[in-house]
């Protein structure tokens, strides 16, 4: 199907649920209101690590309006976590805490204001642990363990991959460059707080409404926690204002939400503070890098060896999928023969990290595109051309493995390179630093940066061969059609995706498709809005049901036209033969044929990706069926005086496959590049003693609109096999760039080098002061931490190889 | 969500009334007029009145009146929007207009008052938290608790004035009416405040700020004023400058030299200023001035940003508001920093 024969896809429609959000319809988790319902407060700890001795919650019972109060006694002694590896998690601690926030008591009241004063009434009786706040102090002090398991003391994760030989790799460079950076952690900051609303029914039935991206996981650690039937649990994701992975794990509060509602027989909503999402987090790790790469003259990469320490947190959470993405996803960029990667998780007694919007690789990107960057300067190239020579081949395998479909960034730099003026823009910046320029404390630069990501994890959570992804589509007699999937609606627009989709195949329009989603009771299963999966794997098992649909309505208005199945089209809500187009059937009337005909019109859609994983241990994090690809240009000014970076535009290009509709991708795009300019200059996680040192919207620091510059996106579009019509991902990759084209920028404008985020105004006079003093105008980590890493598992290179047959995947006839 | 404790809510009409029932309630009352500040805070625990007066409804608190001849009149509750808009103040007083607008958001403005903002609780990181998160850190002396925890060795607190009109109206030379049940009396800007993070206001708790009198607009006079802060909109400031300068020519005969958001009350730098005195403006002596204003700040670390480069910016934002204001600047004479 060519471009220009689509109907739907590619139209720059709003999404079908904007104007609900906008006028204010959308019924949120916490707009839930159900009769008799309580209202739910967990006590959280105020000590970072210590024992649980006791707890008395006599007074807080005897509080009037109280209707229960719970405990770790009160609920089944199974932990939990989101990866089958890390069950580390208590829905209430039991005998330890390990960050200040961990939840210990949870009280049901007829009122918010009543359960907020009996938590107060709750006596724990602590007996206080060293706290470990740091990954130096973690590795420091192994006599103070914070969880029994892991790869060593405090270390959850340890891995060492090797792919080649790295040292022989340098010995053929012409340039090799060691670099360290830091990049601090940060909290996904959605506008809405988590909440979530149980109903154990009096038929002993219980059902979650919740806030979340991950309905199914919920579904399965429910059922493990409470020791109840999953068959007797239903899982809602309401619409989720803003997931970004805070609400990818099972969490505390859902879990006593339900226990609560047990108790007391009612309803039962719980609704997180501000502060509370903080210290729930799932945040990006804070990542010290070492990483070394050898250079040819022409800067072509002789090789690359990485190495990466997380700062975990409290809980494991996505952290061993967060270690491995730290490693895995940098190869698929650039032409990297030989790639050594090394890392380990470490615990700390802070909120756990885990999966933030570019999970695990945004970290890595930074380091590797300030440090191409650096030589890029060294060997007197162009930081564009030096990119564009590197891109690696479409339909090769990496060093390590991962096999990559289509590529489109080389035309996604050329087309940033050429939107920016980069050429033009930075020989005169360099050249106009001239004695009106100079009197400024206002210094311009330009920087640029690319990067890649996956659409959709290969591989699921917990290992299984059942679909990733399954839609079910039924035809109403009226002409509707309606659409039964278990993905979540994060903002990203999924439903939206869906209903054109399906609209597409059918010959119908997005509002004749009605949209059911994220219901573990009605919805076959989708593993849950993360790693850009969702378009790619719903939408593809949405086109397999569709079509299956349209299939069934052919046979039907086929026999009744006695025309064949092969020549009949659906468009403009009618089936029909094109070239006698006056006799086609409405959709609605040939909905009604369909089902006289076959029965009750309903069909199902399944997707697994391709099997493509990496054949050693490890080699299931990273495989994706494709990856996008953006290349990023940031112009900005410095005041040289203070510090203070402004950012004028950002020219952005990505290689979306193919738009389903450029407005939506737009607007990921955006947002990503929204989200990245936060964390380059002021977003950071960070703590004072033991306590989260700014735990509310006003005092964390995150961009506002007029913090955003002008953003020029450009798509690309490359088509993919893969891909649902050819799409990739739009929501994570575009992020990515934006954060090391900031730094390379201010690099740019001053001639420093901000080796860690955020890149705050001190930070860049320091690095003025350094260069004043004639000292490395460098701001960055001075140390890293002492960790022997494992002996890496070496495995040949696979960099080169051919990929493996595309279009190869489970449930596809 | 974070509730709001329980209080009774009052509502009169006249500011005597107001008067009376602040009186009446004595410590248990506080006055709310936008409730932009005081709301959140009392969520948080760091206020617990049983009674509020609420000014809202007390029609002759609101409005500006009066002429740059003779003298312009804030009502205390006219909202910062009012101020920030008003045609004579944005002319006669750019400084003023300048710092009310800048003032967190366009909503909060739209609600917050002049009032408000002169009277706005001092603001420190380690207080303006949570009950539970100070409960856990350990409480400080500012509520709930005996020690300063930016300052343990402290006797006193060390919160910070976080007003951005404070610094500009004391600059200009404004007065204040207050009212009590007792009575009336109108006090210049500096008898407003005092250096302590607990007890910044001067003023009796009885007493209502019922106006703000500007002076009569006087030829020569210009104004600025730049406030540091991380976003071009939400943030308290986290320094301010303002100033003011009578010039004659290139000559400058009078001046005015506020910080805000260096100590618990606007902190004047009166050496400073008069070293401008009679001296023809040149860079070198920008510079002099600059280093005399920056040199008595010390920027605690109980804000947002590093506290010495607060004190590093407090001398290029000094140096930048004084040549602005005395024509050697660039921009605008009421520019806006946001570091």
């Amino acid at each position: 199907m060519t471009k220009n024969a689509f109907a739907v896809i590619g139209r720059p429609l709003p999404k079908v649920d904007a104007w609900a959000k906008v006028v204010g319809e959308t019924k949120y988790a916490d707009d839930l209101f159900l009769p008799r319902m309580a209202y739910a407060k967990l006590l959280r700890s105020a000590h970072a690590h210590a024992r649980i001795r006791s707890i008395d919650t006599s007074r807080a019972r005897a509080l009037p309006g109280v209707l229960a109060v719970v405990t770790a006694a009160d609920l089944p002694r199974v932990k939990f976590g989101i990866l089958p590896v890390s069950q580390d998690e208590e829905a209430l601690c039991a005998e330890k805490v390990r960050m200040v926030g961990d939840p210990v008591a949870a009280v049901a009241a007829v009122d918010e204001e009543t359960a907020e004063q009996a938590c107060r009434l709750i006596e724990v009786d602590y007996e206080p642990l060293v706290a470990l706040m740091s990954i130096f102090d973690s590795l420091a002090h192994p006599e103070t363990r914070i969880h029994e398991y892991g790869d060593g003391p405090n270390v959850h994760k340890n891995v060492a991959l090797q792919f080649g030989d790295v040292d022989a790799a340098f010995d053929a460079a012409h340039l090799v460059r060691e670099d360290v950076f830091f990049f601090e952690g940060s909290n996904h900051l959605p506008m809405e707080q988590h909440a979530a609303v149980a109903h154990w029914a009096s038929d002993g039935k219980l059902t979650l409404w919740s806030s979340t991206q991950t309905p199914h996981y919920v579904h399965r650690v429910l059922a493990k926690v409470l020791e109840t039937p999953a068959a007797h649990i239903r899982v809602i994701a309401t619409p989720v204002g803003g997931g970004f992975g805070g609400k990818t794990d099972p969490f505390s509060h859902e879990i006593v939400a339900c226990q609560l509602s047990r108790l007391t027989g009612r309803p039962v909503k719980i609704t997180l503070t501000r502060e509370e999402v903080f210290y729930t987090h799932r945040g990006r790790h804070p990542v010290l890098m070492w990483i070394k790469t050898g250079f040819t003259k022409q800067g072509d990469i002789t090789g690359c060896h990485l190495r990466t320490w997380l700062d975990g947190g409290a809980y494991g959470s996505y952290g061993v999928a967060s270690t491995f993405y730290t490693g895995v996803i940098n190869p698929v960029t650039y032409k990297i023969p030989v790639y050594k990667f090394e890392g380990a998780r470490i615990f700390t007694n802070k909120p756990p990290c885990g999966p933030k919007r570019g999970h695990g690789t945004v970290q890595p990107r930074f380091a590797l595109e300030c440090q191409l960057d650096k030589a890029a300067e060294q060997l007197g190239l162009d930081p564009a051309d030096m990119r564009r020579r590197i891109v690696a081949e479409p339909f090769t395998k990496t060093a390590n493995h991962l096999t990559v479909t289509t590529i489109g960034l080389g035309e996604c730099i050329d087309k940033a390179v050429e939107a920016s003026g980069w050429r033009d823009k930075r020989a005169r910046l360099r050249v106009s630093a001239g004695p009106a320029a100079r009197r400024s404390p206002k210094k311009r630069g330009l920087g640029l940066a690319c990067s890649a990501y996956l659409t959709g994890a290969g591989t699921a959570i917990y290992w299984n061969d059942m679909p990733h992804s399954g839609v079910l589509a039924r035809a109403d007699r009226g002409g509707g059609v309606t659409v039964l999937c278990g993905a979540t609606d994060i903002g990203q627009g999924s439903d939206s995706i869906l209903a054109y989709l399906t609209a597409e195949v059918l010959g119908i329009e997005p509002k004749d498709v009605h949209m059911h989603p994220a219901d573990t009771s009605l919805a076959p299963v989708d593993l849950g809005s993360y790693s850009s999966r969702v378009t790619l794997m719903c939408g593809m098992a949405a086109i397999q049901a569709a079509e299956r649909l349209r299939d069934a309505i052919f046979a039907a208005v086929a026999r009744k036209l006695e025309v064949s199945p092969a020549s009949l089209v659906a468009r403009e809500r009618k089936v029909g033969v094109p070239d006698d187009w006056d006799k086609a059937v409405s959709f609605a009337r040939a909905v009604e044929l369909g089902e006289a005909l076959h029965g009750v019109l309903a069909f199902p859609g399944s997707y697994a990706p391709p099997k493509r994983a990496g054949k050693y241990k490890g080699g299931g994090v990273g495989p994706s069926p494709c990856y996008s690809y953006s290349a990023c240009v940031v112009e900005l000014t410095v005041d040289e005086d203070t510090g203070a970076v402004e950012l004028e535009h950002v020219w952005i290009a990505h290689d979306i496959g193919r738009a389903l509709n450029p407005l939506l991708v737009e607007g990921q795009v955006e947002g990503s590049v929204y989200m990245g300019i936060g964390e380059a200059l002021m977003e950071e996680q960070v703590f004072r003693k033991t306590l989260h040192k700014l735990p509310s919207m006003l005092d964390y620091k995150s961009p506002t609109t007029l913090e955003t510059p002008d953003i020029h996106t450009i798509l690309v579009e490359t088509d993919d096999p893969e891909g649902p019509f050819g799409a990739k991902e739009a929501g994570q990759g575009p992020l990515l760039p934006v954060i090391p084209a900031i730094a390379n920028a201010i690099h740019h404008a001053l001639g420093i080098r901000i080796d860690e985020v955020p890149i705050t105004p001190d930070k860049i006079l320091k690095a003025l002061d350094l260069k004043r003093a004639g000292k490395p105008a460098r701001v960055g980590p001075e140390r890293l931490p002492l960790l022997t890493f494992k002996v890496p598992l070496v495995v040949e290179s696979a960099f080169g190889e051919p990929a493996d047959a595309v279009v190869s995947r489970p449930f596809s006839s | 969500m974070i509730r709001l404790p329980a209080f009774t809510y009052l509502a009169p009409s006249t500011i005597d009334a107001a008067a009376r029932l602040v009186a009446e309630h004595g410590r248990e009352a506080m006055l709310v007029a936008g409730g932009t500040d005081l709301y959140p805070n009392m969520k948080r625990r760091q206020f617990e009145p049983k009674v509020l007066v609420g000014l809202r409804g007390i029609r002759e608190l609101r409005g500006i009146r009066g002429s740059a001849a003779g003298g312009v009149t804030i009502g205390a509750a006219t909202t910062l929007s009012a101020v920030a808009a008003h045609r004579d103040i944005v002319r006669d007083f750019p400084a003023l207009a300048t710092a009310a607008g800048l003032v967190s958001s366009p909503q909060l403005r739209n609600m917050g008052t002049i009032g408000g903002n002169v009277c706005v609780d001092t603001r420190c990181n380690y207080y303006n938290q949570s009950y539970e998160w100070r409960k856990a850190i350990g409480f400080c002396m500012k509520k709930d608790g005996d020690i300063c925890l930016v300052a343990p060795g402290s006797s006193r607190c060390w919160a910070v004035s976080s007003s951005d009109t404070a610094p500009v109206l004391w600059a200009l030379g404004a007065k204040l009416r207050l009212v009590s049940a007792e009575g009336e009396r109108t006090i210049p800007m500096a008898a407003l405040y005092q250096d302590d993070g607990i007890e910044y206001l001067a003023k009796r708790p009885d007493e209502i700020v019922a106006d703000v009198q500007l002076p009569a607009a006087v030829e020569g006079w210009r104004s600025a004023y730049l406030k540091l802060r991380r976003r071009g909109s939400f943030d308290f400031p986290v320094l301010g400058v303002a100033v003011a300068a009578r010039m004659e020519g290139d000559v400058v005969r009078d001046a005015r030299i506020v910080l805000g958001a260096v100590a618990s009350q606007p902190r004047p730098s009166e050496k400073a200023a008069a070293a401008l005195v009679g001296q023809r403006v040149t860079p070198d002596l920008i510079a002099h001035v600059a280093d005399l204003a920056a040199g008595p700040a010390k920027p605690l670390d109980n804000t947002d940003f590093s506290h010495p480069y607060r004190k590093k910016v407090t001398r290029v934002f000094v140096a930048r508001a004084v040549a602005a204001v005395c024509g050697l600047g660039d921009s605008g004479a009421t520019s806006e920093e946001v570091a």
